[in-house]
């Protein structure tokens, strides 16, 4: 058994060197799919976290009028709350409210001037609202709108943004399912192209395939070397296909900060290496593996 | 030891490779199969090393029927029998002393015994300094040597040699013969498919022939006398 172990890995080897050629062109199509799978997963992460990035500067606020109580305020809070579809309310004060608002425009001396001379809280309070479903939010908006809050409040921005959170709504679906299937697609591809050429490898060698047989020997001596060589590919190509990547995505990583800030590429690749190299890996001796034992199946008949 | 009982074999229904020949061959026998391209010589060794099973009729190989053999079976059966073809079938990938310890790896022998015999072989057939070479790098000749190598290492109880000299020039086509006799002199059946009429004229050893797929001779110390 030893012997017959020993023997497949060295005709793997020697397979492997001898038809150099063609081992180099099965190799770079399999690196070429495996950094596609990646590219791939990678996306997938990315608009992962475009979408959640979107879907968290969406909200409604609620603005009520300034005789509104801070009691009533808390009680519709509290209102919403008890909604399941709402993900958290944010309760902003008139001070609160006007302390922000001086914040951000300290550097204008004319508003602070004009706040001064206005000599009281012209702001008022509001609940900062997030759905956990960019969807929810016509029900929430309708649900302001109800008469018996009609005195408190004063406005409800749903309206004005209405147009933008379902643009950005329909957007995120989109994404979401125009990605899936576009990965799908496109490693199916790898994988069919990846798989063929390994069938074309085999292919070449039927005739050796058939003349082993003839001198008698056993089915796992002929397919062994062949699967140690599927194996052997996979390992290789994952490693190359990771070492060419890490670097590519590297680089891309500022691009991709730019438009996505919470994406930070390089640390979660960093982060995720092993099991990053591992999937990589896998997928690589999967490929080689299952394509070589189909492919030989068809020659091994007798 | 080799028993073909009334073997048939038809292509497609009508073509007829063989058509119910019957014949046995003793051990230790030196048996011509002669004929015309396409009169079954080749059909008669596929269907003995189980390449291809008979459309009627049995084949037996030393008590065992061939024709019932499982693929695992059948690949101990082939290790018994060495084959020598006119177009050589080394594996072209492998060096001349690779693929003769390939037979030897087939049958699961040791490493050591590998490399004691398989240079012992390569002497005895004169170009032991071919060994390292691949098939593409030797002639016919040595192709054909390197091809006998590999049937025999393994020491079999028949070696079948289908046009062995079909590709080779008479000198060559001489001294490959003398090597078939002198194998068979040291005690291994074998079989020579062949339609050259000065080999089987000088052997002077058994002749079938067939013609259309039928046996219509079988002479102890035939010629070769198809028109």
């Amino acid at each position: 058994m030893i012997t017959l172990i020993f023997r497949i890995i060295k005709y793997a080897f020697l397979g492997f060197i001898r038809n150099f050629w063609l081992s180099s062109a099965t190799l770079a199509i399999m690196i070429l799919a495996l950094i596609a799978i990646q590219g791939l997963l990678i996306f997938g992460t990315i608009t992962k976290t475009a979408v959640t990035s979107l879907q968290d500067k969406i909200d409604i606020s609620v603005y009520f009028k300034t005789t509104t109580t801070e009691e009533d305020i808390l009680k519709v809070k509290q209102a919403l709350e008890s909604l399941g579809e709402i993900k958290t309310v944010e309760y902003v004060s008139r001070e609160d409210a006007l302390l922000q608002f001086k914040a951000t425009h300290k550097e204008d001396p004319t508003i602070s001037q004009a706040l001064e001379e206005l000599g009281e809280n012209p702001l008022s309070a509001s609940l900062n609202i997030k759905a956990k479903n960019p969807k929810e939010y016509p029900a929430i908006a309708a649900y302001l709108n109800n008469e018996s809050l009609v005195p408190f409040i004063d406005k409800v921005s749903y309206s004005q943004n209405q147009l933008v959170i379902e643009r950005l709504t329909k957007i995120i679906d989109t994404v979401k399912g125009g990605g899936l299937i576009l990965t799908f697609i496109l490693v199916a591809i790898a994988v069919l192209v990846a798989f063929s050429t390994i069938r074309l490898a085999i292919y070449s060698n039927r005739e050796a395939i058939g003349i082993m047989r003839l001198v008698g020997a056993s089915n796992n001596l002929i397919r062994g070397p062949y699967i140690a060589e599927g194996i052997m590919f996979g390992i290789v190509a994952g490693l190359i296909s990771v070492l060419i990547f890490l670097p590519l995505a590297s680089f891309v990583a500022p691009y991709i900060k730019v438009f996505i800030p919470e994406m930070d590429l390089s640390s979660y690749l960093l982060m995720n290496f092993w099991s990053h190299l591992g999937i990589q890996l896998g997928i690589g001796i999967f490929l080689g593996v299952i394509s070589g034992l189909i492919a030989i199946r068809r020659y091994l008949k007798i | 030891m080799i028993v073909f009982q009334n073997v048939s074999k038809f292509y497609n229904h009508n073509t007829i490779a063989l058509d119910n020949v019957d014949f046995k061959i003793a051990p230790n026998e030196f048996v011509s199969i002669v004929g015309r391209s396409g009169a079954g010589k080749s059909t008669i060794i596929k269907l003995l090393i189980g390449e291809e099973k008979p459309t009627k009729g049995r084949i037996f190989f030393d008590g065992i029927e061939v024709t019932k053999l499982k693929p695992k079976a059948l690949s101990s059966l082939r290790r018994r029998i060495g084959i020598v073809f006119q177009e050589f079938r080394l594996l072209p990938e492998k060096t001349a002393y690779e693929n003769v310890a390939f037979a030897l790896e087939a049958s699961g022998r040791p490493q050591s015994e590998i490399e004691e015999f398989v240079p012992q072989l390569f002497e005895m057939i004169g170009i032991k300094d071919k060994m390292d070479n691949f098939p593409r790098e030797l002639s016919g000749g040595e192709k054909q040597r390197v091809a006998i190598a590999r049937a025999l290492i393994n020491r079999p109880d028949v070696v079948i040699a289908d046009e062995p000299t079909g590709n080779l020039d008479p000198i060559n086509t001489y001294e490959i013969i003398k090597l078939l006799v002198k194998i068979n002199e040291l005690g291994t059946t074998l079989i020579l498919a062949t339609h050259n009429k000065e080999i089987i004229n000088s052997l002077g050893k058994r002749v079938l022939s067939l013609d259309e797929g039928r046996l219509i001779r079988d002479e102890e110390e035939g010629r070769y006398t198809l028109s």
